[in-house]
C-alpha cells in the first residue's frame, strides 16, 4: 500500500504495508535514525516521536494511525550545527551516556515545553514518566528540561 | 380567622417546622483533645491498625499524587460536584490530632465530623458502620501515630444546594443502616470473615454496586456492577461477565498481585486496591476470594471451560482497519506467541473488559493504559489516547470485541470513546 507521510515538515511516498510501525518506516524507509527501536512493547519510550504536537510511542502507531497527522522527529528540531534549546540544553547538562533514550526523552520533554512553556516540576515528573533510561541519568535529563522550562516565554521553541 | 392571621400562622408553622428539621439534623461538637502521644498507643495495635487501614483503602482516597500519605487534597469527581479528601494525619490545625477517640468512631460510624457537621458519603460511612468497635480503636492507634503533616484541606465544589451539610441527614436517614455484618451460619467462618471485611472496610459494594439518583448503593442490586473514577467495576454476582468463571484461587491470584492468568489485570481505581492487598494478612485475601466466589455462584474449578474464544475471520470482515491497527498496535503483546503471553498472561479472549456488556473499561484501557498495581510490577499497558484518534479506538476495540468474544457488537462505540476521552482529560 503507498502511504501519504508528512514527516519535519516534507511529505513522503511510502510503500509499506498499512500495519507497519511508524518507527520501521521512519528508520528504514527515511533515513531518520533517531527514533530508537527499544522495546517495540510501549514501555521504554526510546521511539517516540511526535505525532500532530503530542508525544507518542512510533513502535506501536501503524501507518494506517498516522492518515494526516503531522509527525515530528528529533531530526525535525534541529542539527548538530543548529540545535534548538532543548536539545542544546541535553547538551550543556551532559544529559547523554550511552544516548539510545535521548532522542525519547527530547521528543516527550518538547511535546510539554510546547503545549506548557513552563512546567513546574510536578508536571516535568509525571510528564516524563514513561520514558526510562537505563544508565540513569534521569537527574541530569530534568535539569536540562528545567534549563528550558525557565526561559523566557517564546524563546523554547 | 381573618386572612391576615392565616398567613401569620403558616410562616410560623414554617419556621418552626424548619427549625425542628435543623434540630433534628444537628450534632453537638465534641471536645478537641491535646494530640496524643505515640508511646501511648501499644505498637501491636498500630500494626493492627496498619493492615485494618489497608483493607479499608484509606490512603488510596486520603493521598493526593506525589503527597505525603494520608495528609488528603485527592480530587474525587462525583456526580454532584468535585470533593476532596480531608487530611488524616494527627496534625492538630489541619488534620484529626485533636480528635479523640469518641470523635473518630463517630466520624466512621455516623459520617459526623468532630465539630458536629455532616460528612458526605465519599467516606465510605454507609460501610464503615459496620466496622468492629476493636478493628476501629486499631485503626484509630495507627493514624493517631503517623507523622502530622500541615495541609489544609481545599475546598470542596459541588453543585446547589449540596454545599448545605444539614441535607446530608436525610440522606444518612434513608441510606446509613448501623449493625454488624448479618453473619450467616449456613456459611463457613472463612466466607463470614470475607464478608464482613467486604461490607465493611473493604466497601467493595461502593465501586461494584450500582448507585442511584442520590447517589446512593442500590441494595437490592448489590453487586450488580458500578462505575468507578470513570472504569466499569464488573458485577460481583452471577451476573460477572468473565469468560472463565472465577474461583476463589483465581480470585485470591488477581487480588494479591493484580493479574490472574485465567482472566485480566487489574485496571484503573482497581490497581490501588490490588496494591493495598497485596500486603494484607494472606488469611483476610483468601477470605474475601471465598465471599466473592459465593456470590458469583461458586462454579467448581473442573466446569469451567479452557477454549477461548478466536474469531479472527469474522472479525477482520467486520472491521478490516481495526484489524490493522490492532496488527500494528496491539498484537506486539497481545498477539499469540507475542512474548508477553509467552509469560504466561492472560489471552484478550479471557478479559472480561471484552466480554462486558459496555465498553467503558476496554475504552478506558486503550486511552489510558494500565499501571502495574504493586510496586510497579505486573502488568503494564502503554496509554494510546496520544496516538489513536477516537475513530481508531473504536475500529480497534470493535474488532476484538468480535475476535475475542462472542457478544454482539457495542453499539455507539465511536461516540463513548469521545466521551471517555472528555470526561477522562485526555489528549
Amino acid at each position: 500500500m503507498t502511504f501519504e507521510l508528512s514527516v519535519n515538515g516534507k511529505t513522503h511516498i511510502v510503500d509499506a504495508g498499512a500495519e507497519t510501525p511508524l518507527l520501521y518506516v521512519l528508520r528504514d524507509e527515511l533515513g531518520l535514525n533517531g527514533p530508537k527501536y527499544g522495546c517495540g512493547l510501549g514501555q521504554c519510550g526510546a521511539c517516540t516521536v511526535q505525532m500532530d504536537g503530542k508525544a507518542v510511542y512510533s513502535c506501536l502507531t501503524p501507518l494506517v494511525a498516522v492518515a494526516e497527522r503531522k509527525v515530528r522527529t528529533v531530526e525535525g528540531l534541529g542539527g548538530i550545527n543548529s540545535m534548538n534549546p532543548l536539545q542544546q540544553a541535553f547538551a550543556d547538562e551532559q544529559a547523554a551516556q550511552c544516548g539510545y533514550c535521548i532522542s525519547g526523552m527530547i521528543m516527550r520533554a518538547q511535546a510539554l515545553l510546547d503545549e506548557i512553556p513552563h512546567p513546574t516540576e510536578a508536571e516535568i515528573r509525571s510528564h516524563m514518566q514513561p520514558n526510562l533510561c537505563r544508565c540513569g541519568t534521569h537527574m541530569r535529563i530534568l535539569r536540562a528540561i528545567r534549563r528550558v522550562a525557565a526561559l523566557p516565554e517564546g524563546a523554547a521553541a | 380567622m381573618n386572612r391576615r392571621r392565616l398567613v401569620s400562622t403558616t410562616v410560623l408553622t414554617a419556621l418552626a417546622a424548619g427549625v425542628m428539621a435543623l434540630g433534628l439534623t444537628w450534632r453537638p461538637s465534641i471536645a478537641a483533645i491535646n494530640p496524643p502521644k505515640a508511646s501511648s498507643f501499644p505498637a501491636s495495635l498500630v500494626d493492627r491498625g496498619a493492615t485494618r487501614a489497608k483493607l479499608g483503602d484509606c490512603a488510596v482516597c486520603h493521598t493526593t499524587a506525589g503527597g505525603r500519605p494520608l495528609a488528603g487534597g485527592r480530587p474525587l469527581a462525583t456526580p454532584f460536584g468535585t470533593l476532596f479528601a480531608s487530611n488524616i494525619t494527627p496534625d492538630a490545625d489541619t488534620g484529626i490530632g485533636n480528635w479523640s477517640y469518641d470523635a473518630f468512631r463517630r466520624a466512621m460510624r455516623d459520617g459526623v465530623s468532630r465539630t458536629g457537621s455532616h460528612l458526605y458519603p465519599a467516606l465510605p460511612y454507609d460501610h464503615y458502620t459496620h466496622v468492629t468497635e476493636s478493628d476501629l480503636r486499631a485503626i484509630y492507634a495507627y493514624l493517631m501515630t503517623r507523622r502530622p503533616v500541615h495541609a489544609p484541606k481545599p475546598d470542596n465544589k459541588l453543585i446547589f444546594p449540596l454545599g448545605f451539610r444539614p441535607l446530608l441527614a436525610g440522606w444518612k436517614l434513608l441510606y446509613l443502616h448501623h449493625g454488624d455484618v448479618p453473619y450467616d451460619k449456613d456459611q463457613s467462618a472463612q466466607y463470614n470473615r470475607g464478608a464482613y471485611l467486604a461490607e465493611g472496610l473493604g466497601h467493595c459494594g461502593s465501586c461494584h454496586t450500582p448507585r442511584n439518583l442520590m447517589g446512593a448503593e442500590v441494595a437490592s442490586n448489590a453487586y450488580a456492577g458500578g462505575i468507578a473514577e470513570g472504569w466499569r467495576a464488573p458485577p460481583l454476582n452471577t451476573a460477572n461477565p468473565a469468560a472463565r468463571k472465577w474461583t476463589a484461587e483465581s480470585l485470591y491470584t488477581f487480588l494479591r498481585t493484580g493479574v490472574s492468568p485465567d482472566h485480566s489485570a487489574a485496571g484503573g481505581p482497581m490497581g490501588p486496591v490490588v496494591e493495598s492487598l497485596s500486603s494484607v494478612p494472606e488469611e483476610d485475601v483468601r477470605a474475601l476470594s471465598v465471599y466473592f466466589a459465593a456470590k458469583m455462584g461458586n462454579v467448581p474449578a473442573s466446569k469451567v471451560p479452557d477454549v477461548q474464544v478466536d474469531r479472527r475471520d469474522e472479525a477482520v470482515a467486520a472491521f478490516p482497519d481495526g484489524a490493522k491497527i490492532f496488527a500494528g498496535a496491539c498484537a506486539g503483546c497481545h498477539g499469540s506467541g507475542a512474548p508477553m503471553m509467552a509469560q504466561g498472561r492472560p489471552g484478550l479472549g479471557l478479559s472480561t473488559d471484552l466480554t462486558d456488556s459496555k465498553p467503558t473499561s476496554a475504552i478506558q484501557a486503550v486511552l489510558q493504559g494500565i499501571e502495574p498495581p504493586v510496586e510497579g510490577r505486573g502488568p503494564k499497558m502503554p496509554a494510546f489516547a496520544p496516538s489513536l484518534t477516537d475513530e481508531q479506538v473504536a475500529a480497534v476495540l470493535g474488532y476484538a470485541r468480535t475476535r475475542y468474544s462472542r457478544e454482539p457488537a457495542w453499539s455507539h462505540l465511536e461516540r463513548d470513546v469521545r466521551q471517555a476521552r472528555k470526561e477522562g482529560g485526555q489528549p
